[in-house]
Parts: structure tokens; C-alpha cells; sequence
């Protein structure tokens, strides 16, 4: 079911969503031309606010990211077998919405041209970055985290690409699927040293899905800003980096179920359960909000209170209000188990929650920053037609690449989502243990075929 | 089911292995060497309108350094000796030499010789000569043996990492302020210890922060 959609001709809405998202990335690329030939100054980033949209972008992709990696390695750790059906597809979108962060970081530096210099290459300056600052483990963490992410993906690609080369009936198709297969044949020893590998590779990512986001905090809360130098950053961060990043799996998934017709596997059910997720991590950021008030007003610090005063009641109110609408109140709808279960109704809220997680970064840059501790370098920051086009492009360059990943990868991971079937358990013959109340005829195994697929059920399962 | 790979595909992975290892190891030392500036600018000798010869003057004739570029005690900028300096004999010696036709013209019509300059570093990085010259950094050991050279040509690679590495340990490179024009100066066996004392006497201390070169 799920190959077929790499194998049938490609539909013409697909052409259709492939030409928008293109000429989209063009644009982005046009602007990024635009931007490395004039300067910066293209932006609308001024001197209070030297940090505008080209961070609260990357913060944003990088956010929208963590989701991807949380659903294959963190629940995977957490033996949540619902993961199954959605984790191809969430870490295709960490991949490809780490690249569109990495364009940021990339191109906001005025010189562009010299940023392998972030690099501790040894070199005839004698010269090396410096270790104290949080930029620099960024350049660490992103990039090491877009390596892990795309190895963890690989790896699990690998049993699904031989199933699609082992079914293609074209020479070419046979050739690339079978090289990139690397040559699995689903054997026993494979499977047990793939079942290893994946949950070593679950483990190190879990702690990296922890760090990237704290290190990306880092850029704030390492400042002296008030409303930047906070400790409950890097917490707050990856709780917010989940929100919004199960957020955009459940909007992408609602599409894609519906258009691939994928209801058997992506259930309601598991929908439900990113909701759920999606209500508590919503509501730690909402907690984090009010700490953060609180903290200000605890503090005694009138800078510290002022920045809140201001973001609440100051000339970004309305981004600020916008922000506690869409992260604070909206996701509690998910307290009502009819409205969680509603294919619109969630659509629509994990729009709105990514439209307020954009919003978070944006009033958390930008409000610190315009106006702080001198009133005489108070600004206002307002962003420029290429701040907008550099935003679009990078939705065009993600959808894009999403839409390649969905055009010629399985999108569902079908080795393990034939692992967790009912028909991969071993109990599966026993009467009473629940599975097979209304059946009494044993299933009947395609024996030598289905032996490495049953493997992986049961490694999985009886770990 | 038939094979999709043939089997001598069982040397891809080794062959790859390899290719990888020795492509990443030849890439490193290509891109470590060249494209240092020891590769990309030691040996930059460009053509100057008058051939001026450095072989002759400063090693056959035996004039001092500072007969020429008399500013380097004294300023920052070691100059290039106008028209002048060179008229200054040349108004005698060899009158019709066609090669001096050009250091002729400048001097009738006023119009400084257009000299081609080797050693050039960018203007974010301040050099001072006459803080180097007066603490004991001898011509040669930056410029190499110009008594030697016919044409001149840049010897060093005047990177930062090279600057750095005589800020670092400036008593490897010293020597006796009078020696400092001297070319082919040889080091006494002790001179190490010599410049240690030295750097502790007058407390010369090479500044390696940025605001030394690049303010």
C-alpha cells in the first residue's frame, strides 16, 4: 500500500504542488542572491534590533524539527508502537526543516563567504573560533544534529528500500533502490544487529533532540538581556520546539492521509495522540509563560519588569497577544476528547499553533531587543519585502523537498509498522491474551517470506 | 530472484572505503598547502618598469638599506625612494643608459615612477616598521637575502600564522639592533640566551591580541 504510491504515475496534483513549491524556493533563492549582493542591510534589522526575522526563522525550522526526531527516538525508547506509522514521515520533515534553518545562520552573517572560519580548521591565521560562545555550538549542534537525523533515517530506510527494489519492474528503478538498499536481504543476523543499531542511534539522538534546542536558548539566554538571560530557556525551548514541531507533523499528516489514502495507518488514533502530546507540551509553554511573568515581577529587577510590561502593553502587544492566544489557550481545546478526534478541528489548531510558535520567537527576539537598557537606543523593528520573500522561500524550499521524499521514498516506515501488526505476534495464536478474541482460525503465514519482518516484531517487541 | 549487482560489485564497498581515506587525506593536504599563501604568494615577483636591481646595488655596491628606504627607522611605511635618490647618482653615472630612460622622464617631467609593490598586505592589518627595526627584527629575516636578488621577490608568506609565530618566540628571530641591514647575518652560538636577556632588559613584549595589527 505504501509503495505503490513510489511506484504508480506520479498525479498531476503532485505536479501541480511540486511547480508551486519550486518557483517558492526560487524565490528564496532569488532573495538569498539579493541579500549576499547588497548586504544585509536588505533586512529589515536595525541597530537595537540586529537580530530580526533570519533568527526567529531558524528557531522557528529548528523547532519545527525536534518534533521528528522526538517521534522515531524518543518514543521509540518509550516503546510507543503508534510511532510506527508516523516516524518516516516526521523525520523526513526534521531533515528537511533543519536545512531550512541552516540557511539562516548561514546567510544573516554579513559575510557569508567566510563562515568556514566558525570551523576550528587549522589554518595559516593561526586562528580558531571561539569555544565561549553559544553561536558556535550552534554551528556544532545543527550541523551535528542534521547528520544523526539524516544517518537515523537512512538506517531505517534501509528494509523499506528493498522491499521497493525487490518489488520494482524497471531496470533503472532496480539498480538506484537496490544500491541504496545496500544490499539487505531481511536476514536474521541483519535484523538483530539493525534492531541494535536503531535503538543505539535512538539513544544519541534522544539527548541531542534535548541539546540542540537548549543550545539554540543558548543564543538568548546567555546574553545580558533582560527578557533574554533567563534559566528557564532551554527547558521552555524544547517544550515549545515539541509543540510546534507536533504540530506541523499533524498538519502534514492530515494531508497526507487524506491524499494517499493512508487512513488504516495513520489512524485517528495515533492523531490523537500527537494531540495529546501537542496539549502538554502546549501547556509546559503556557507554564512557562506565566514563570517568566512571574520571574519578572519577583525579581525586583525594573528592567527585567519592564521588558514584560512592554511586551504585554508595549508597541508589540499584538504579537505578544497573538503569541499567548494561539500557544497559551488554543492547544486546552485538546482537553475535549470530540474536538481532539476531529480531523478540522485539529488541522486548524496545529496551523494556529505554528503561527503562534513563530510569533513566540519573534516576541522573544524582538521585543527584548528594541528596547532595553538605554531609552536612547530604543527602536522598532519592522521587517523589509525580503525578509517576507526569505520566509516564503524557505516553506518552498521545505515543501519542495517534502514533496520529492513523498514522491519517491516510502513514507511510511513498512518494516515497522509490519512489526507491531497483530499478525507479527507470536502470541498472536493464543486465545484469550486479547489479540485474537474474534478470530479462532489461525492466520497463516506466507512462511519463508515474512520470516525477517516476524523477527523484527519480536525483537521489538520482547525487548 | 536474479542478482541485480553483478559480482564483481563485492569490490565497491573497499574500493570506496579507500577512495574515501586517501581522497580525504590528499584533499586535506591540498587545500593545507595549496591554498596557503605559502604556496599563493611566496615567490610573487612581478615585472617593474625600471629593472631595478637589487643584486647590484645592495650586494656588489654594498649600500646600506637605509640609503634608499631611509623612512623604516622612523615610520610605520618603509618607502620606496623617489626619483630623487636615484638621481641623486644617476645624473653622474650612466646618463645614457637606456635602461634609466624611464628614471629620467620621471625626474624631467615630474611624474613618480610607477613601481609595482611585492609585498602587499591588506589594509586591515597595520604593520609598523620602525617599531620592528628598532627592536631587532633584521631585513632579511622578512624579506629574504634582497642582496641577492636580482628582481625582487616575495620570500615569505607574510600570513598572520607566520607573523604570530615570531610574536610567539621572538628570541629564534632577533638580532643586534646594528646588524639589523646586515644580509647573511649569521647567529652567534648562544643567541637564544642572548635575546631572552635582551627581551627581559628592555622589556620588548610582541603584542599577539588583535588590536596590535588590526586596531
Amino acid at each position: 500500500m505504501v509503495s505503490r504510491h513510489t511506484e504508480k504515475k506520479t498525479p498531476l496534483a503532485w505536479y501541480i504542488a511540486f511547480g508551486l513549491a519550486s518557483s517558492m524556493a526560487a524565490l528564496l533563492l532569488l532573495s538569498l542572491a539579493y541579500q549576499v549582493w547588497n548586504g544585509v542591510g536588505v533586512w529589515g534589522n536595525n541597530q537595537p534590533v540586529a537580530w530580526g526575522w533570519p533568527i526567529v526563522n531558524f528557531v522557528f525550522w529548528v523547532g519545527i524539527g525536534h518534533a521528528g526526531t522526538l517521534i522515531s527516538a524518543i518514543l521509540f525508547l518509550f516503546r510507543q508502537k503508534w510511532r510506527t506509522s508516523i516516524n518516516r514521515a516526521a523525520e523526513a520533515m526534521t531533515l528537511f526543516a533543519v536545512m531550512c534553518a541552516l540557511i539562516f545562520p548561514t546567510f544573516h552573517v554579513g559575510r557569508v563567504w567566510v563562515i568556514y572560519w566558525t570551523l576550528p580548521i587549522p589554518n595559516q591565521m593561526e586562528m580558531w573560533p571561539q569555544f565561549k560562545s553559544p553561536l558556535l555550538w550552534d554551528v556544532f549542534a545543527v550541523s551535528s544534529y542534521f547528520i544523526v537525523s539524516l544517518v537515523f533515517w537512512y538506517v531505517g530506510l534501509i528494509p523499506d528500500l528493498a522491499t521497493i527494489r525487490d518489488r520494482s519492474s524497471t531496470w533503472l528503478r532496480r539498480k538506484v533502490t537496490g544500491f541504496f538498499s545496500l544490499g539487505w536481504t531481511g536476514a536474521n543476523r541483519h535484523w538483530r544487529n539493525y534492531e541494535k543499531a536503531y535503538l543505539l542511534l535512538a539513544g544519541l539522538a534522544t539527548p541531542l533532540v534535548l541539546s540542540v534546542h537548549s543550545v539554540v536558548s543558548f543564543d538568548f539566554a546567555v546574553s545580558v538581556l533582560p527578557g533574554w538571560h533567563t534559566t528557564i530557556f532551554p527547558p521552555y525551548f524544547v517544550a515549545g520546539a515539541i509543540f510546534s514541531g507536533f504540530a506541523m507533523v499533524v498538519t502534514l499528516m492530515v494531508i497526507a492521509r487524506k491524499v494517499y489514502g493512508l487512513e488504516n495507518v495513520i489512524t485517528l488514533d495515533v492523531l490523537e495522540k500527537m494531540n495529546i502530546i501537542i496539549l502538554v507540551t502546549g501547556t509546559i509553554v503556557g507554564f512557562a509563560y506565566i514563570t517568566e511573568f512571574f520571574m519578572a515581577w519577583y525579581s525586583q529587577v525594573e528592567y527585567e519588569q519592564y521588558a514584560f510590561i512592554n511586551r504585554a502593553f508595549g508597541p508589540y502587544a499584538w504579537a505578544y497577544w497573538i503569541m499567548m492566544t494561539c500557544n497559551l489557550i488554543s492547544p486546552q481545546l485538546f482537553w475535549f476528547k470530540k474536538l481532539r478526534r476531529s480531523i478540522p478541528v485539529m488541522f486548524a489548531l496545529s496551523i494556529v499553533v505554528n503561527i503562534g510558535m513563530w510569533f513566540e520567537r519573534f516576541v522573544i527576539t524582538i521585543t527584548s531587543l528594541h528596547r532595553d537598557f538605554l531609552p536612547s537606543s530604543w527602536g522598532y523593528f519592522e521587517p523589509t519585502l525580503t525578509d517576507v520573500t526569505t520566509f516564503i522561500g524557505s516553506f518552498g524550499l521545505f515543501f519542495t523537498l517534502f514533496l520529492l521524499f513523498l514522491r519517491f521514498v516510502p513514507m511510511v516506515a513498512m518494516a515497522e509498522v509490519k512489526g507491531v501488526m497483530p499478525e507479527a505476534d507470536p502470541h498472536y495464536y493464543d486465545e484469550g491474551d486479547g489479540h485474537t478474541a474474534e478470530s479462532k482460525v489461525p492466520y497463516i503465514q506466507p512462511a519463508q517470506e515474512d520470516n525477517g519482518r516476524n523477527e523484527a516484531g519480536e525483537t521489538r517487541g520482547g525487548k | 530472484m536474479p542478482q541485480i549487482f553483478p559480482k564483481k560489485a563485492n569490490v565497491l564497498p573497499i574500493l570506496s572505503l579507500g577512495g574515501a581515506l586517501l581522497g580525504g587525506v590528499a584533499l586535506i593536504f591540498l587545500v593545507w598547502y595549496y591554498f596557503s599563501p605559502e604556496f599563493l604568494v611566496v615567490g610573487y615577483q612581478p615585472d617593474q618598469p625600471v629593472a631595478y636591481n637589487h643584486e647590484f646595488h645592495a650586494g656588489q655596491l654594498g649600500m646600506d638599506c637605509r640609503y634608499c628606504h631611509n623612512w623604516v627607522e622612523n615610520s610605520a611605511h618603509a618607502n620606496v625612494p623617489p626619483t630623487q635618490t636615484c638621481m641623486n647618482c644617476h645624473n653622474q653615472i650612466k646618463t645614457q643608459s637606456p635602461q634609466l630612460l624611464k628614471v629620467r622622464e620621471s625626474w624631467a617631467t615630474d611624474t613618480p615612477i610607477q613601481w609595482v609593490k611585492v609585498h602587499h598586505l591588506p589594509d586591515y592589518a597595520h604593520f609598523s616598521h620602525a617599531s620592528h627595526v628598532n627592536n631587532g627584527v633584521g631585513c632579511e629575516t622578512c624579506h629574504g637575502r634582497i642582496d641577492k636578488m636580482e628582481v625582487v621577490y616575495q620570500a615569505e608568506p607574510l600570513s598572520m600564522g607566520w607573523c604570530l609565530e615570531c610574536h610567539r618566540q621572538p628570541e629564534l628571530y632577533l638580532r643586534p639592533n646594528e646588524e639589523v641591514t646586515t644580509m647573511g647575518y649569521v647567529h652567534p652560538e648562544n643567541f637564544v640566551e642572548i635575546n631572552l636577556a635582551r627581551i627581559q632588559e628592555e622589556g620588548i613584549q610582541p603584542p599577539t591580541n588583535c588590536s596590535a595589527c588590526h586596531y
